[in-house]
């Protein structure tokens, strides 16, 4: 094992665990695009790791790669101690992935798209049997197992998806925006499923866009961005390290937007994000820079005091929301 | 590519590996099979009522001996079989190629798999060939029960018309997987299928076309596809052995190498 990359290791403990993927200098191109641009990263077993990051920053081309669907341009890449591409077929049998976009057979039911998928790893008609009653359950659709999977709604296909991908008992669970398109309590069941997976060991390595996600999941997360790391650390330690503790997010009449602005940046803030449709002043106390604002004689139309999260870490490193 | 199959989980054989793709195609089908069972039955029954009958009537009252002095029916029936082999194959190595990626994404669940490209390919061409294997002995027995079979080498002709099927199922499916618009089949069906439907010496002999479009008709395999299983249908075929070896050598030429492009085309497609 060698030394794990400065960027990761100047602010996190590393932890005395096994290497799972280990990457040096990897890099992806598509013609003249470089969609990751030399990354260096070790994870290791039984963590969560997230890449954050807005669509197109590279997550899931780093994500494919991961899974050995996708060879590096260049770079070292190596997961579980193998080379992905000339060990994919044996590496991926020890692989679960969850795809951006769910790839259920809609005609088939519940219980045979798990048939299907168990055959691929050439299990025993008994074991899948057994393991997909024991994942629906896990799953919370063992009610459906006979039912078509067209007619199911985005947050339970999802959750086939993760019992599908489990049906191995994988030791690496890839997801690629494992809840995009999810209404917000369907988001909270797959939280909550895949956190009872990493406390059984399953390490997790996932990418997302949302910061709430990220900050409830990912023991340690790499923010990307041009297919590069902006940063890497806790969620904790980017939030402390980058942004204020506190922020305070002011709405002006868009004819008076500017003019606030403007008057603003003489303000003592940390730092000041001006938004299109919104002011935010990075500050330790977020009431007293509102009372402070008033006393100025500026009248914003809303205001709201909140803790700093991801997203300002983000806006911080790259300028851009990570939504856009 | 050495080094790729070097690379399989402990204890699994290479064709395992394909063979696991093609039973995902197997639960598949069985939701499918009795819709599917219905056209493979119609068709033939169709063609060869409408052609061998009807048209038949019409051509042998004038000489039959352009078609080797047997009836129509007798002439046109294993041009069917040849050529409905060759739509069986369209049919399935087309549209479901494509689909595995754009609709249903089978062929993209099945990467994250240990299946490669190589075995989700061969998997599903082996489903093609159980299709042809099926549809091609339905159309045997039709052939059988409207009288159209000459001879009992006809049990060759059935081995034969798969392998014409083969011939178009591996190139096709090598290069539908690579389509990214749809439009592209119609293009095919319209502009390759017809034609070759037409010009292959399927519903009148060779001898009927001018020269220079008689010599294109030899390179298309879906000529040699008609004459082999002709000869096996009217026993002929002992009469020119070397030309039914030849024949077999051509189609099985065209299948090797679309199994061989396969392998490739899919691994560039589903690795990128």
């Amino acid at each position: 094992m060698s030394q794990p990359p400065a960027s990761l290791d100047q602010v996190l403990e590393r932890p005395e665990t096994e290497v799972l993927v280990r990457a040096r200098g990897l890099t992806k191109k598509f013609g003249g695009f470089t969609a990751v641009d030399g990354i260096d990263f070790d994870l290791y077993r039984g963590e969560a790791f997230g890449f954050l990051g807005p669509n197109g920053a590279g997550k899931s081309s780093t994500m494919r790669m991961i899974g050995c669907v996708s060879p590096p341009t260049s770079g070292e890449l190596s997961i579980l101690g193998r080379d992905p591409v000339r060990d994919g077929s044996a590496i991926r049998a020890r692989l679960g992935v969850v795809p951006q976009e769910d790839t259920l057979d809609v005609e088939l039911t519940v219980r045979e798209n798990l048939l299907v998928y168990g055959r691929y790893f050439g299990l025993p008609r008994r074991v899948i049997r057994e393991r997909t009653a024991a994942l629906l359950e896990f799953v919370q659709l063992a009610d459906r197992a006979g039912d078509k999977v067209d007619p199911l709604s985005g947050g339970l296909k999802r959750r086939l998806t993760i019992a599908r991908s489990l049906i191995n008992e994988p030791e690496i669970l890839i997801l690629d925006e494992p809840t995009t398109g999810l209404d917000p309590q369907a988001r909270h069941v797959v939280w909550d499923r895949l956190f009872r997976l990493k406390q059984r060991g399953v390490t997790l390595i996932l990418t997302t866009h949302y910061m709430d996600e990220a900050e409830q999941l990912c023991d340690r997360l790499v923010v990307m961005d041009h297919g590069r790391f902006a940063a890497a650390g806790s969620p904790r330690d980017l939030i402390a390290r980058y942004c204020s503790p506190e922020v305070l997010e002011l709405r002006f009449d868009p004819a008076l937007h500017d003019t606030a602005a403007d008057k603003l940046k003489d303000f003592s803030a940390e730092r000041i994000e001006v938004l299109a449709d919104r002011i935010l002043l990075y500050v330790p106390d977020g009431d007293a820079a509102l009372t402070a604002v008033r006393a100025s004689g500026l009248e914003p139309l809303t205001s709201l005091v909140r803790r700093g999260t991801l997203e300002d870490v983000f806006l911080r490193l790259t300028g851009r929301r990570l939504e856009d | 590519m050495a080094a790729a199959s070097l690379a399989l989980p402990s204890g699994t054989r290479p064709w395992s590996l394909s063979v696991r793709a093609f039973r995902c195609w197997l639960t598949v089908y069985r939701r499918i099979w009795r819709s599917s069972i219905w056209s493979s039955v119609l068709g033939p029954v169709c063609y060869m009522g409408a052609l061998g009958f009807g048209l038949g009537t019409l051509v042998d009252r004038h000489s039959t001996a352009s078609l080797g002095g047997v009836s129509y029916l007798a002439f046109v029936a294993p041009a069917i079989l040849a050529s409905g082999a060759m739509n069986t194959a369209m049919g399935e190595a087309s549209y479901p190629v494509f689909g595995s990626i754009k609709w249903n994404r089978i062929y993209i669940g099945a990467q994250a798999s240990p299946l490669r490209p190589a075995d989700i390919f061969r998997g599903h061409l082996l489903f093609m060939v159980m299709r042809l294997a099926m549809n091609c002995a339905f159309v045997v027995l039709v052939m059988w029960a409207f009288g159209a079979v000459r001879s009992a080498w006809v049990v060759l002709a059935y081995p034969a018309a798969v392998l014409t099927g083969l011939a178009f199922a591996a190139p096709v499916a090598a290069w539908a997987v690579t389509v990214k618009v749809e439009t592209s089949f119609t293009y095919v069906f319209r502009f390759g299928l017809m034609p070759l439907m037409l010009f292959s010496g399927t519903f009148f002999p060779l001898s009927q076309l001018p020269a220079g479009l008689r010599a294109l008709a030899y390179v298309t395999p879906l000529w040699h596809g008609v004459a082999l299983c002709r000869a096996f249908s009217l026993g002929t075929a002992a009469s020119d052995p070397v030309g039914m070896l030849g024949h077999v050598a051509y189609l099985a030429a065209l299948a090797a190498a679309g199994i061989w492009a396969g392998a490739r085309t899919y691994r560039r497609r589903l690795y990128v």
